[in-house]
């Protein structure tokens, strides 16, 4: 019985072993292909994104690939395991670190809270950029590579203007959520585009959405309890603004509501063609990571350190452009640029 | 190993003190291999084998000292989680509970509330009495683990957020980030925080391996109507193992903001699950009466080793989670054959 015992537990491990070597090869064989041409001269960049799942995310991941490629050099990449995780960020950084990379490009879960082990890394003289959205306080990082956000608002802010013209607005807002530096920086530039300022009489109703198209939908629901008359909705990005639609066409007043957004992903621009959003502020994810990358091969090989605020770029998209709203670019030119 | 055969007060390292002849090194081996934490232990030195032929910085007292440090939190939830599972449970709330207990003491700290060394204290003790309540609810009105911590979860979560006002804690004062610090050892940093983990590991393989509360809790899990006809009180035990697992939790949450430096009330959504991980990658059966601590110790670094290698090699987070599941798998399926043979 004893001796039976112990060689079931001894085939057991044997198992065990056994298991983890296939594991173990078929990794090597994987591994080999994701480190290429992997040579000890190249430099050697590191991509943490807030997760692996959004599209935003995976352009960026995409746009980092071609520049590395491009500019010889070893991309790897991580991300959080979800919208928040700051732990998952920080053992990512302390794992790239480890690795030898010249530089780090970061769009952080938490600006705050990265903000330590961020610091870790420079000091171990690290070149470490902010991605999309900067680390608080901004000299977090070395650098921040962004959408000016104010000025995507601004964009959609004047476009609503002169698209309502002569007409009484009554606006709604569906915005990110508290405590949000993104969500309040577009919210304020539409106003400041509207040319109204916080507090006017004609935004009748605010609400919250994290940007989820189903909290945007029921959002909008709530405002059209609260003011049937709304003709103006401005949204912190397409997915609220496609909930928006939704509930605005259950109560038939798709038509005669002009809604705008921010982003410029696939799907909102494809919105944007079929009539459904009236205009968008494109940002450009992809060349937020390209120049990331550009950046640290630069500073590697030169050693030309960049600082402070990098712009990447807005575009307002629209397929009916008005009197006086700025320059745009229509849907065609958004779906060439999309991301997503 | 047929272990509704064994007297329930049996642990299985008293066992296999029986089954092994001693007849030199073979037999060394023999009894090694006869325990839950042999698979696991070669799982974790075939990975550092492959992962150092792979990456030359990967073999280094830094690195390893990095790998420690790194799993400290979701190793230590994982050490509350075996005690729990060991008794044939299972606990979904202990990372939620772990971020209400790091907020509170994080906030009640930053904001001088209470001086820091009480403000850790009533995290420490906030972790504790949700350990205790999952623990009167499955024990006394006799919900299932699963349903209590369901909710549990939820309630600790929606806590966090409420308390904190969604607002992440900075500035807190030296005693909370203490364990994060590092002193030298050699040529290598090792963090407070590790050895409080390895300590609390150590501890309660003792307790579990050499006291008759520990004996008790193989027995519970073993067999709950068993243990009871054998004079073990299994509701009180039952409790205590709850209550224990969130004292556990607590220290959890201490080393959480030690190793981030902040109170972060968005910490720890996923380590109920990882933690789980870590427990099932040790070898513990998720059936309860089974299983070492020490298992639980190697499952973490298991996940850790997987996740610093392959960094290091350039492999994307994603492949990481692949990976682990993969693991997890092949780690149950071990524990289901090994069962059915002996049946």
């Amino acid at each position: 019985m004893s001796i039976f015992r112990t060689r079931t537990t001894l085939s057991r491990s044997a198992a065990t072993a056994a298991a983890a070597a296939l594991l173990v090869a078929g990794l090597a064989a994987c591994g080999e292909g994701a480190q290429g041409s992997g040579g000890d001269g190249e430099v050697k960049v590191g991509l943490i994104t807030k997760t692996d799942t959004n599209p935003f995310f995976v352009k960026m991941a995409q746009g980092a690939k071609q520049a590395a490629k491009a500019n010889g050099a070893e991309l790897s990449t991580a991300a959080g395991k979800f919208d928040g995780d700051n732990e998952g960020q920080v053992t990512a950084i302390e794992n790239m670190v480890a690795a030898g990379v010249d530089g780090i490009l970061i769009t952080p879960n938490d600006s705050k809270a990265i903000v330590p082990a961020i610091k870790a890394a420079r000091a171990k003289g690290v070149l470490v950029i902010a991605l999309d959205s900067p680390t608080e306080p901004r000299d977090g990082t070395d650098a921040l590579f962004a959408t000016d956000n104010f000025k995507a608002g601004e964009l959609i802010g004047a476009y609503a203007k002169a698209r309502m013209k002569g007409k009484q607005a009554r606006i709604a807002t569906l915005d990110l959520a508290p405590g949000v530096a993104v969500g309040k920086l577009r919210h304020d530039g539409f106003l400041k585009g509207y040319g109204i300022k916080a507090g006017d009489k004609s935004i009748v109703c605010s609400q919250d959405t994290q940007g989820d198209q189903s909290k945007g939908q029921a959002a909008m629901e709530n405002c059209l309890q609260k003011a049937p008359d709304i003709n103006v909705v401005y949204t912190i990005n397409e997915p609220a603004a496609l909930g928006a639609y939704t509930a605005l066409k259950a109560k038939g007043r798709a038509k005669d509501t002009l809604i705008v957004s921010v982003d410029g992903g696939c799907t909102g621009v494809k919105s944007v063609k079929a009539g459904k959003i009236a205009a968008t502020s494109q940002q450009y994810p992809l060349k937020m990571a390209a120049d990331g990358v550009k950046a640290v091969v630069e500073h590697a090989e030169d050693d030309k350190k960049v600082s402070g605020y990098h712009d990447t770029g807005v575009t307002l998209v629209t397929d009916h452009p008005a009197a006086g709203s700025g320059a745009a670019k229509d849907s065609k030119y958004g779906l060439d640029n999309c991301w997503g | 190993m047929s272990t509704t055969a064994a007297p329930p007060n049996a642990s299985p390292p008293a066992r296999n003190a029986h089954t092994a002849e001693p007849t030199g090194a073979t037999a060394a081996l023999r009894r090694f291999a006869a325990t839950p934490t042999a698979g696991p232990a070669v799982a974790l030195l075939v990975a550092g084998l492959f992962f150092t032929l792979q990456s030359d910085r990967f073999l280094s007292g830094g690195n390893l000292a990095l790998v420690i440090q790194q799993v400290m939190v979701v190793g230590t939830l994982a050490l509350g989680q075996t005690l729990i599972i060991l008794t044939a449970g299972i606990d979904l709330s202990c990372g939620a509970i772990m971020a209400f207990g790091g907020i509170v003491m994080a906030k009640l700290a930053a904001d001088g509330t209470l001086p820091p060394l009480v403000a850790i204290a009533a995290g420490i003790g906030v972790c504790t009495l949700f350990g205790a309540a999952n623990g009167a609810l499955v024990t006394f009105v006799r919900l299932p683990p699963f349903i209590v911590t369901l909710g549990m979860l939820n309630i600790a979560f929606a806590l966090t957020h409420i308390y904190s006002d969604e607002q992440t804690v900075t500035d807190l004062p030296g005693a909370l980030t203490w364990l994060g610090e590092t002193f030298p050892m050699g040529r290598t940093d090792i963090s407070y925080g590790s050895v409080l983990t390895i300590a609390l590991f150590l501890f309660f393989a003792y307790v579990l391996g050499q006291t008759a509360w520990g004996k008790h809790v193989y027995a519970l899990g073993n067999s709950p109507e068993v243990a009871r006809l054998t004079g073990i009180r299994t509701t009180r035990l039952r409790l205590a193992v709850f209550t224990v697992a969130g004292f556990i939790y607590g220290i959890a949450a201490l080393l959480l903001v030690s190793r981030t430096g902040v109170g972060d009330p968005k910490a720890g959504q996923t380590d109920n699950l990882d933690s789980i991980t870590a427990v099932v990658l040790g070898g513990t059966s998720l059936f309860g009466g089974r299983g070492l601590v020490l298992g639980t110790l190697l499952g973490a670094l298991i996940v850790g080793v997987f996740r610093n290698g392959l960094q290091l090699m350039g492999v994307g987070s994603i492949y990481q989670t692949l990976i682990t599941g993969g693991l997890v798998i092949i780690a149950v399926t071990v524990d289901q054959i090994s069962r059915r043979r002996t049946r």
